[in-house]
């Protein structure tokens, strides 16, 4: 395994820029998750990284050495698609072998055979062995994509929003597996989603990215906690952060122009008079959506509330963030 | 708008059963979900109400009219497929008009129908742009506008938001949901997401291989599952299940699980064998008192709660809690239920057993 | 699960379905059955009116088709030995003898070379080419593309008198190279455009995960994309060699011996005896089975190919 560190990367698509000058560094057994919608530069970091795509100027390190120059194969890293990942005519064991018959690597027969069936038991695909590949369900699928990326023993993984064709339950579990996967390697990862849970739940680190720019990297507590601006602080955080007029509530610092409030950081019973317009029961919780004169916002409650649409609230803020005329943040 | 009655609605497709005898009841003006996984039946159960499909047996009222053996164009319904299924060589007046068009309604007539949805639908300003060069949320608004000009007795939707990304699916749902409010039009949709279903419906069926599990409203179906698939379908993350086996006997108040004692709703029925014990994540807390215990297998931190995943004698499970309380990989801990939330399970039929506690809601379901 | 179909078609429905459906076979089957069936008839019978259905079986019209005979002459008659095989027989029968082999073989073999050699060229050509131009960035690339279909706009004899001078020139007249690198330039540019439908359809993923995977890119063409484009590989040779194995102007222009094909050649059978209507058609039979062989192997591949497209996953 190994760091990788990216210097003042720039990269245009023709008059589109991609990348503007990003610099960040992935330690040495880090998962680090790249966070953006779509457009904000995720994946062009990551082909940047595999070698798949070259970067306008700026270089790439991996183990300290300018990888710019060097071909995907030469930088032996891994990488794990979105989708298509798999090659549909051949089956589970050789896609997994793929990797391991290439030019570079020229793995023994016996070694092949160990090393598939080791990752096989890792990911409870042994059965699934001599199944064509396009037999597997979504999920068999991604475990196999994922399992020809630990076959090898390349220096960094690349994942490519590998869980977000999978439905809700089986993207819980393979975050849990993928989290303890990496633990267990002590592998490095990059990993790119536009899903702020799984940001959240597997990184130590997260890059937030917004129009090919790095706006924050931290640990997902520095960034949900703490973020640099509203665009930061609307990554992480379901439902998002409410975002009001610096004057709803007093107590503003000079210069703040709005104030960020987490749904989960509104104190219900004193303060503001506002108007319930929907609630909506998740299980869990409840979800209360308030109005006052335009101004929409949602917060959380019990599950058992007996709040009415219709009804007056108060509220009251209780971690508020203060952002200035930019969307920058403002300590107070 | 209307009630709509399914009773006993069966569909055979060859040797195969679709919907094996779904009976629940839409009553009017009800954002109404039927929720399950791929192939569980609700599309089908969906097209046999709109009438693109006729049913095998069982009977389908639309306001008190028996329509089950009609063909679509009689039952007055309007199907949504896709939000963004719009002709892209007419403009958005056009679009919205094209089924009063085929209608042969005179011409003034449509006008003002056409000008009286863009209004509902806050889009009167861009009825005469052409649909492509639009924006995703537009797009949908004019997609039901097509739908609500004809002023249908009920919407079908099938999966309307399923090919949009997670935040804009979320923007969108808002949108619909808010929208659905002002007209108040029965909409009957369908869904595999759970979250969509709880958040937008006023009533949840949820199916299973071809049969209803449960019916209701979204807040008793998560709160006291009638079987161990809704209780695992509903909530992210599900229902932990503790399997032991032992007897529970009608009156009891408490159940034991390896030797440890834990206070139950009172039962009213008695199970023996294998037995399942169904708590949320949220009611799982840490207390260094109890003696039954877990080791910390992950821990995922979600903003102000996290969600712990701890192996347990009787399997693994996960628990919500504040993420200021410690939690790391590798620790054992004690752990505490919160007796007002257990169901517990035959596991054999996967029936919730009945309680005082669940009896309120599934009597009625 | 969202067609608009109501329900499923009743079984009268699906009867008159299948009724139709086979009446439509049937009527393009008869010229076909028509040929089989005259290929298996007697002159005589073959030239009868009103024509017969029912006939006695013979063939005559191949043994025809594959010798050249002469009539027995009163003074070989003595040196004649009895038949030995059941052609001499049929052949012997009409007053005749067999005078040796026709050149019927010769030009079917010729036929294969050609057909199936201009096939394989066109299909490995256009293959690369297509590759080249579904995923690399090519200069003036729409322009070229276009200008590879405008070759087949205007109908190839249009250019006939043209090539046949030049071939003259070149001394690829009447030669199985000629005819093949004809037949591939006819050919190409059907093949390239087909085929980059087929490779456009193969996602770009595949080829990046095989680079990253440690492979070169010309291995990432062999070992991921070729196996996914089987099925347009085939049904483009399907295509590709229908048309040479068919192709009649060129070949009356261009050959007349060593690499005449069987299409010219099958209508000068009739010259031989007359009126020889069951060889005429005993050859085109043989000329079929070929194509049709090919056809039904590659069948499964076929109907994916001509419905490509329509269907998207």
């Amino acid at each position: 395994m190994a760091e990788v560190t990216l210097n003042n990367i720039c990269k245009s698509f023709g008059s589109q820029v991609a990348l503007a000058d990003v610099s960040m560094t992935v330690p040495d057994g880090s998962f680090v998750v790249l966070l953006g919608p779509t457009g904000a530069g995720k994946t062009t970091t990551l082909r940047l990284v595999s070698g798949l795509d070259k970067p306008d100027s700026g270089t790439i390190l991996i183990d300290g050495v300018d990888a710019v120059a060097q071909s995907p194969a030469q930088r032996n890293v891994a990488m794990v698609f979105q989708q298509y990942s798999l090659y549909p005519h051949l089956s589970v064991r050789e896609n997994l072998a793929f990797p391991l018959k290439s030019p570079i690597l020229r793995t023994s027969a016996e070694e092949i055979v160990r090393k598939v069936g080791e990752v096989a038991e890792t990911l409870q695909i042994s059965h699934k062995l001599d199944n064509k590949a396009t037999e597997l369900s979504g999920g068999e699928m991604q475990r196999v994509s994922i399992g020809r990326a630990l076959v090898r023993n390349p220096r960094i993984y690349l994942m490519d929003e590998p869980l977000s064709s999978l439905d809700a339950k089986l993207r819980s579990d393979l975050r849990i597996e993928l989290k303890r996967i990496q633990a267990s390697l002590g592998a490095t990862i990059l990993y790119v989603t536009h899903d702020q849970i799984e940001a959240m739940t597997m990184a130590t680190q997260v890059g937030v990215l917004d129009h090919g720019k790095l706006v924050q990297f931290g640990t997902p507590r520095e960034i949900y906690e703490d973020p640099v601006s509203i665009y930061a602080a609307s990554r992480l955080g379901s439902p998002k952060i409410n975002i009001l007029p610096a004057d709803f509530f007093p107590g503003a610092p000079g210069g703040a122009v709005s104030i960020g409030l987490r749904p989960e950081h509104i104190r219900l019973g004193e303060g503001q008079e506002v108007q319930t317009v929907r609630v909506e029961h998740l299980g869990d919780q409840t979800r209360l959506h308030l109005k006052i004169n335009d101004l929409n916002l949602i917060t959380l409650t019990e599950s058992h509330t007996q709040i009415q649409p219709g009804e007056r609230l108060k509220i009251a803020p209780q971690f508020p963030l203060y952002f200035g005329s930019n969307g920058e943040r403002i300590k107070s | 708008m209307a009630q709509i009655i399914i009773r006993n609605l069966r569909k055979d497709f060859g040797d195969f059963t679709a919907v094996k005898s779904s009976s629940f009841t839409i009553e009017e003006g009800e954002f109404f979900m039927l929720l399950g996984p791929s192939g569980c039946g609700k599309t089908t159960t969906l097209r046999m109400i709109a009438g693109l499909e006729l049913p095998t047996s069982g009977e389908i009222y639309i306001d008190g009219e028996d329509v089950s053996q009609k063909p679509a164009s009689n039952r007055d319904i309007a199907f949504v497929f896709q939000m963004f299924a719009l002709y892209p060589h007419l403009n958005v007046r056009q679009n919205i008009s094209y089924p009063l068009k085929s209608q042969g309604m005179p011409k003034r007539q449509i006008k003002a129908k056409v000008a009286e949805v863009a209004k509902l639908l806050g889009i009167e300003e861009i009825l005469h742009k052409p649909v492509s060069g639009l924006s995703g949320g537009d797009r949908q608004r004019i997609a039901l506008g097509r739908a609500i000009v004809r002023e249908p007795k009920a919407f079908m939707m099938d999966e309307p938001l399923g090919a949009l990304d997670a935040e804009f699916r979320e923007r969108m749902a808002e949108d619909l949901r808010a929208l659905h409010d002002r007209m108040g039009a029965t909409t009957v949709y369908v869904t595999h997401d759970q979250l969509e279903a709880m958040q937008m419906g006023d009533k949840i069926v949820v199916m299973n291989h071809g049969s209803v599990e449960q019916f209701g409203v979204p807040q008793d179906i998560y709160d006291w599952p009638a079987t161990i698939f809704v209780a695992d379908f509903i909530g992210s993350p599900s229902m932990n299940f503790l399997h032991f086996n032992g007897s529970v006997n009608a009156g009891d108040s408490a159940v034991a699980l390896e030797g440890q004692v834990f206070e139950i709703p009172t039962q009213l029925q008695s199970c023996e064998g294998e037995i399942v014990f169904g708590i949320r994540p949220e009611y799982v807390s840490f207390d260094q008192n109890s003696l039954y215990r877990g080791d910390i297998i992950a821990a995922e931190y979600l903003g102000t709660t996290q969600i712990v995943t701890l192996q347990s004698r009787n399997g693994t499970l996960k628990s919500r809690i504040p993420s200021a309380e410690p939690a790391s990989v590798g620790e054992n801990v004690g752990l505490a239920f919160n007796p007002r939330a257990i169901t517990l399970f035959d596991k054999k039929t996967g029936a919730a057993l009945l309680s005082e506690g669940n009896k309120g809601v599934l009597d009625n379901g | 699960m969202s067609g608009y179909s109501v329900t499923e078609p009743s079984k009268r429905q699906k009867w008159i379905a299948g009724l139709l459906v086979i009446t439509y076979a049937l009527v393009t089957l008869m010229p076909l059955l028509w040929v089989i069936a005259t290929g298996f008839k007697s002159p005589e019978d073959s030239i009868a009116y009103p024509p017969k259905v029912v006939f006695q079986p013979s063939l005559e019209g191949y043994v025809n088709l594959f010798t050249t005979q002469t009539r027995i002459t009163p003074d070989m008659e003595a040196t004649l030995t009895p038949p030995k095989t059941w052609y001499e027989q049929i052949v012997r029968d009409k007053g005749m003898v067999i005078a040796g082999a026709s050149r019927y073989g010769q030009r079917f073999l010729n036929s294969v070379i050609i057909g199936f050699g201009s096939t394989f060229f066109s299909v490995f050509l256009g293959t690369l080419a297509a590759y080249a131009f579904s995923r690399f960035k090519v200069p003036i690339k729409d322009d070229l593309l276009f200008f590879i279909l405008s070759t087949r706009m205007m109908p190839p004899v249009a250019v006939a008198i043209p090539i046949f001078l030049m071939y003259r020139q070149l001394g690829l007249s009447d030669t199985h190279l000629g005819m093949i690198l004809l037949y591939t330039a006819v050919n190409l540019s059907l093949s390239v455009w087909l085929l980059k439908g087929f490779i456009d359809e193969i996602p770009l993923e595949y080829e990046e995960a095989a680079l990253i995977d440690g492979y070169t890119r010309f291995q990432a063409f062999y070992k991921v994309v070729l196996p996914q484009a089987a099925t347009g590989i085939a049904s483009t040779a399907i295509f590709c060699l229908i048309f040479a194995w068919n192709e009649y102007a060129f070949a009356v222009l261009l050959t007349s011996g060593t690499a005449q094909t069987a299409p010219p050649f099958i209508p000068t059978i009739i010259g031989v005896g007359g009126q020889d209507w069951p060889a005429v058609a005993a050859g085109a039979t043989i000329f079929l089975l070929p194509v049709m062989i090919f056809t039904i192997m590659l069948r499964k591949h076929l109907l994916r190919g001509i419905t490509f497209g329509a269907v998207r996953k």
